[in-house]
């Protein structure tokens, strides 16, 4: 495949960037999108050039960590992560255009790295249960129903990859942040901390300068992980029952 | 070591590692319940959705009222005085009116003033554009905007044509059957007030869903009837507005 990429370059924090142009050939349809970028890197650095900087890790869609945008899309066409998405979902003689994640809360590092360390100040807020440590309990210590559990499992799955934020028109973390809050406050090992880890983990999210949510619903359609929409709702159920419990006075 | 762990009362517990110093504490004085709802983003959203909700209630009461005018002007005329005399002899003569008036100032501002913090905390949240964007991404949003601002100025609009009547020329006060067929027999009455209720119809088929969203009753199970609920209620009460003008339009009325 032959391919032209317009891809983001930045060369630090509070450097100007702008959109530039490569001219890729010799891609293979069974090429993920980081392995395409890697043989342009290549190419790059052969001819003595900055290589692209962009974030990756596990490579099989569980670290999160390997987030562009690609066409006006987090992580491009399809429902996964730009290391699970691979070339034949492109044809032959496309443009290609390749941006960093867009919001006020991650700022660009360099090209299409930026830093997300606002997602862990959030979980630092809140997303966490306190539990006696030392031997591991036995798996039967705390019952927990079968649906608690199934919804539990699927807002664990959120990776933390931002697409959310990348996606939302108003850069909003409240698919992210709900999915944090839903996974421990439906838990039983998560009720100490119900009404305090929701108003602590909004309050951080606020801080952060993330926008509100305006119920567009742009965050579930590109999250990989299908985190539904309907989560954030959750949250908002949960936040505003703790401030009617007056949560708040728990705390500390 | 008991008391190795034990936490500074002073200080939150559950705070984390943070890479950030923190920023110095002030004195410890408990938030008020509605201070820190009005400051945080979700919030502040439960209270655009509550006063949409009250002003939603009241358009539905408002538009069963209007329908009365398909009965001819003897009917329209007395409802339009029993409105005043609710409540009597508990309440004075138009007490009940400017009660429903003042919870719906307190609506509109609160709604509008949420609407109007909100949006430029979002906006400011993504500086910077796409170079491409995904096709038909924050149309709900620019519409709610922009729609939102059409009802605002159509509200005083409507307050000066029909209640005031000071812009409605061929008015008489006392008379709401008469006023109502004076504006619309003018162009301008129809078509300010046709697309104000076509934006309203908007406004609500996404505003009553996503008050629901905000208010936490949103579930994936019944997303569905929750949206197709919205969309009726947002036909029925933008197809019962516009019946009037329509029925004026065409003779029905006058
Ligand atoms: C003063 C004029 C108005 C302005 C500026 C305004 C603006 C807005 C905005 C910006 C939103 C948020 C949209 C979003 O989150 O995507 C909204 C939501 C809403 N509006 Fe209005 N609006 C106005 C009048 C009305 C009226 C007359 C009603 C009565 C039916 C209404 C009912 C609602 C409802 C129920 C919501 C949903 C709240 C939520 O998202 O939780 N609005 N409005
Ligand atoms: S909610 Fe989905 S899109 Fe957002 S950070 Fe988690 S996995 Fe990524
Ligand atoms: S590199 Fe880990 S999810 Fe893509």
């Amino acid at each position: 495949m032959r391919l032209t990429l317009r891809i983001w370059r930045q060369r630090g924090p509070e450097q100007p960037g702008a959109m530039t142009a490569y001219e890729i050939d010799g891609i293979s349809p069974e090429m993920s999108f980081l392995e395409m970028l890697d043989t342009l890197n290549e190419e790059l650095i052969l001819r003595g050039e900055e290589p692209v900087a962009f974030d990756h890790d596990c490579r099989e869609g569980i670290c999160g960590a390997c987030g562009m945008v690609i066409n006006g899309q987090a992580h491009g066409p399809e429902r996964t992560t730009t290391c699970q998405l691979h070339m034949r979902h492109f044809s032959d003689g496309d443009t290609i255009d390749v941006e960093p994640w867009r919001a006020a809360a991650f700022p660009v590092v360099k090209d299409l790295v930026v830093d997300r360390s606002a997602f862990d100040r959030i979980i630092g807020s809140g997303g966490f249960i306190s539990a006696p440590t030392g031997s591991a309990p036995d798996a039967h210590a705390t019952p927990v129903p079968k649906p608690v559990a199934d919804t539990a499992f699927e807002h664990a799955e959120c990776i933390g990859c931002g697409a959310c934020v990348a996606a939302c028109p108003n850069g909003s973390a409240m698919l992210f942040t709900s999915a944090k809050v839903v996974h421990l406050n439906v838990l039983p090992q998560g009720q100490p901390e119900r009404e305090s880890r929701v108003l602590d983990m909004v309050g951080a999210m606020d801080e952060e300068g993330f926008g509100g949510c305006t119920n567009t619903g742009e965050c579930a359609v590109a999250c990989p992980k299908g985190i539904p929409l309907q989560s954030i709702s959750m949250m908002n159920r949960e936040f505003l029952r703790a401030s009617v419990k007056g949560g708040g006075r728990n705390r500390g | 070591m008991a008391l190795a762990t034990r936490t500074d009362p002073e200080r939150p517990a559950q705070k984390g590692p943070r890479q950030r110093p923190e920023p110095p504490r002030k004195p410890a004085r408990r938030p008020s319940l509605i201070g820190s709802v009005w400051r945080s983003t979700v919030g502040k959203k439960a209270v655009m959705a509550v006063t949409g909700l009250v002003m939603l209630a009241y358009l539905a009461a408002h538009m069963f009222g209007n329908l009365k005018i398909f009965f001819g002007p003897g009917e329209f005329n007395h409802y339009a005085h029993w409105l005043r005399v609710i409540g009597e002899p508990a309440l004075h003569y138009e007490w009940f009116l400017w009660l429903v008036r003042v919870a719906l100032v307190a609506s509109v501002v609160l709604h509008g003033v949420a609407a109007y913090q909100l949006s430029r905390r979002d906006l400011a949240a993504r500086p910077r554009k796409y170079a491409r964007r995904r096709q038909g991404a924050s149309y709900a949003t620019r519409t709610m905007r922009w729609g939102g601002v059409i009802l605002g100025l159509f509200v005083v609009w409507h307050i000066l044509d029909l209640t005031t009547l000071t812009v409605n020329e061929r008015a008489e006060p006392g008379h709401p059957y008469q006023n109502v067929v004076a504006t619309f027999s003018t162009w301008y009455g129809n078509t300010i007030y046709i697309v104000a209720m076509l934006a309203l119809g908007a406004h609500i088929r996404h505003g009553l869903w996503s008050a629901i969203q905000t208010l936490g009753a949103g579930r994936p199970h019944r997303d569905r009837a929750l949206k197709i609920a919205s969309t009726a209620v947002a036909v029925v009460l933008a197809g019962g507005f516009i019946s009037v003008p329509i029925g004026v339009m065409t003779g029905v009325v006058s």
